[in-house]
């Protein structure tokens, strides 16, 4: 196939022939394939980022004039007043997301950990939650709302508040959190730990000292993926958190959030709340943007100090 | 078609070094190495850890490509071209300077296709199950497994799949095979049956082996070359060439202080 191995001219110094072999032959078959599919990969690559340029560009675009003091300071305007902002809205995600984060990350690790090291005496078990997790990561974000609303709100147990709303969006990060975190357990060499097992160290020990730290960028990378997808999330909030036009004030009422902000502003037909809806989501794609960046840039730290980079 | 080189003697040189230094970033990990190879035989690198012998194997063939902070001083010429030239094809000097790694890394795939591959990649035509005999045989492997090619090459004991391994190497008839302490995870039966290998193999290929055994280098090496590297925290760094001659002279009548230190272990 390629015309290396065709026989060569045959010389009388053998080595003459080997160093013509080595050359680059950029006609060649393979030579040609290689070019071409790095070409495609390319262009995928470019495709597959379009998207996300394209957003950004456009929600910047609409979004930078309303970006002000103002925004992250006042509260929404009623219809046909000028000016106002977001600023219950940008609190409301925060609280809100963070409360979904502190339900969902140490109950997600927590069953990874089972998963990754501990159910070896029960596979069928284990297959199973994995499975189920499978499943819950597949299932609709409005059904997680529902439940939640069915279990916090419809009972009267809470009604619309801050708590519900979190609680929806914790049972949407769960599957991701236990997923990545299971695959980051299991990608930590076993001789690790063998070796902590060999100093003495219990397994609680091992896991704690040796095979979490191991894991924790990838761990970290699954959370924020989590947090990421959850703080975009509006059908389970408008089940659990309502809204709000006022400050925040407690856990156990309704709450403001950027997202279902976004979404009642764009649907009505006054442009002050339009751009207010523009820059929400400006401030949407800043704050998930900014989650990554900097937990990424924590977890290389971490990483280089534990190579003694 | 050009005259032979008026002079140039049998003993044709495949790698010639000229300065070569090799750097890991801004880490000078090797210095200033100039030596020749000749062609045929066995060539032993031997030295304490991080004198940069297996990166110097790494460069006969352009695997330190691979390590993206690599970077290359001086020349490296094989059969008299300049291996790191622009026109050089990096997969072709793999085709003819094979390798085989300190942990046997047979393909998870059957043992006739672990041989089969490399030959496949290159586009081989002709008879694939002879030269998968033939190169089982070469590493002396074939009676073992001549009956069982279509199971896993993961299901070999350890010496086997090094063999195997050597094997692969071999499959695609290289000029060269490089071996980075290839017996380093072998018990000792094992790693008879590996230096007994490269002692038929040095007749048809050139091989370079790095060890940390002295006694493989005296039973294996025709030639050999003693690296180091300045232990002190403020020393200069980067390992180097110390000596290299005849394995006999290396370890009987050492010209370097350094060489014999080594050789009699002493610090």
């Amino acid at each position: 196939m390629t015309s290396s191995l065709e026989a060569p001219q045959e010389t009388a110094n053998p080595s003459e022939a080997a160093v013509r072999r080595l050359k680059k032959n950029p006609g060649s078959a393979s030579a040609l394939f290689n070019t071409a599919m790095t070409g495609v990969a390319g262009l995928c690559a470019m495709l597959a980022i379009a998207p996300l340029i394209a957003i950004l560009f456009y929600v910047l675009f609409q979004g930078w004039q309303r970006l002000d003091l103002p925004l992250l300071t006042q509260l929404p305007p009623p219809p046909l007043v000028e000016g106002g902002g977001l600023g219950n809205a940008i609190i409301g995600t925060l609280l809100v997301v963070g409360i979904a984060t502190g339900m969902a990350v140490p109950f997600g690790i927590l069953a990874a950990v089972y998963l990754a090291e501990f159910s070896g005496d029960r596979p069928k078990i284990a297959r199973n939650i994995r499975f189920a997790t499978n499943v819950l990561s597949g299932v609709p974000s409005i059904i997680a709302g529902v439940f939640a609303y069915g279990l916090l709100v419809a009972t009267g147990a809470l009604g619309y508040s801050a708590i519900a709303g979190g609680m929806a969006l914790a049972v949407l990060m769960l599957p991701t959190i236990v997923r990545t975190t299971d695959e980051a357990l299991q990608l930590v060499p076993q001789d690790l730990r063998w070796a902590a097992a060999s100093v003495g160290a219990s397994s609680h020990q091992t896991l704690l000292k040796i095979v979490l730290p191991a894991a924790v960028p990838s761990i970290l990378t699954g959370v924020v993926l989590a947090v990421a997808r959850a703080a975009g999330e509006t059908a389970p909030l408008i089940f659990t958190a309502l809204n709000s036009s006022f400050w925040p004030r407690s856990l156990l009422e309704p709450i403001a959030t950027l997202a279902v902000n976004v979404y009642n502003f764009a649907l009505v037909p006054y442009a002050n709340q339009q751009q207010l809806a523009w820059a929400g989501a400006l401030i949407l794609v800043i704050l998930v943007l900014a989650t990554s960046v900097i937990s990424r840039s924590v977890t290389r730290r971490r990483i280089s100090e534990q190579q003694g980079g | 078609m050009l005259d032979p080189v008026p002079g140039s003697s049998p003993p044709q040189t495949v790698f010639q070094l000229e300065r070569v230094s090799a750097y890991y970033g801004g880490n000078l990990a090797l210095r200033d190495v100039s030596m020749a190879i000749p062609r045929g035989g066995a060539i032993a690198f031997i030295g304490p850890s991080g004198c940069g012998k297996s990166t110097l194997l790494r460069c006969f063939n352009r695997l330190n490509d691979l390590t993206r902070s690599f970077r290359l001083e001086g020349r490296i010429r094989y059969y008299g071209q300049d291996l790191y030239a622009s026109d050089i094809d990096p997969v072709q000097v793999r085709r003819q300077v094979g390798m085989v790694f300190q942990r046997p890394n047979p393909f998870p795939k059957t043992i006739y296709e672990n041989i089969a591959y490399g030959a496949r990649v290159h586009g081989c035509k002709g008879d694939l199950d002879e030269r998968v005999e033939t190169a089982l045989r070469r590493a002396a492997l074939w009676d073992e497994v001549k009956d069982r090619l279509q199971v896993s090459g993961l299901s070999l004991s350890g010496g086997q799949q090094q063999r195997l391994c050597i094997a692969r190497a071999i499959a695609v008839e290289p000029e060269v095979v490089l071996m980075d302490e290839p017996c380093a995870a072998l018990d000792p039966i094992s790693t008879g049956k590996i230096e007994d290998l490269i002692h038929q193999l040095k007749q048809t290929y050139t091989i370079i082996i790095v060890t940390h055994n002295l006694q493989q280098a005296m039973r294996v090496a025709d030639r050999t070359a003693f690296f180091t590297v300045d232990p002190h925290p403020g020393g200069e760094k980067g390992g180097y060439l110390v000596e290299y001659d005849a394995t006999e002279v290396i370890f009987h009548r050492p010209k370097k202080t350094e060489t014999q230190g080594y050789i009699l272990g002493i610090r």
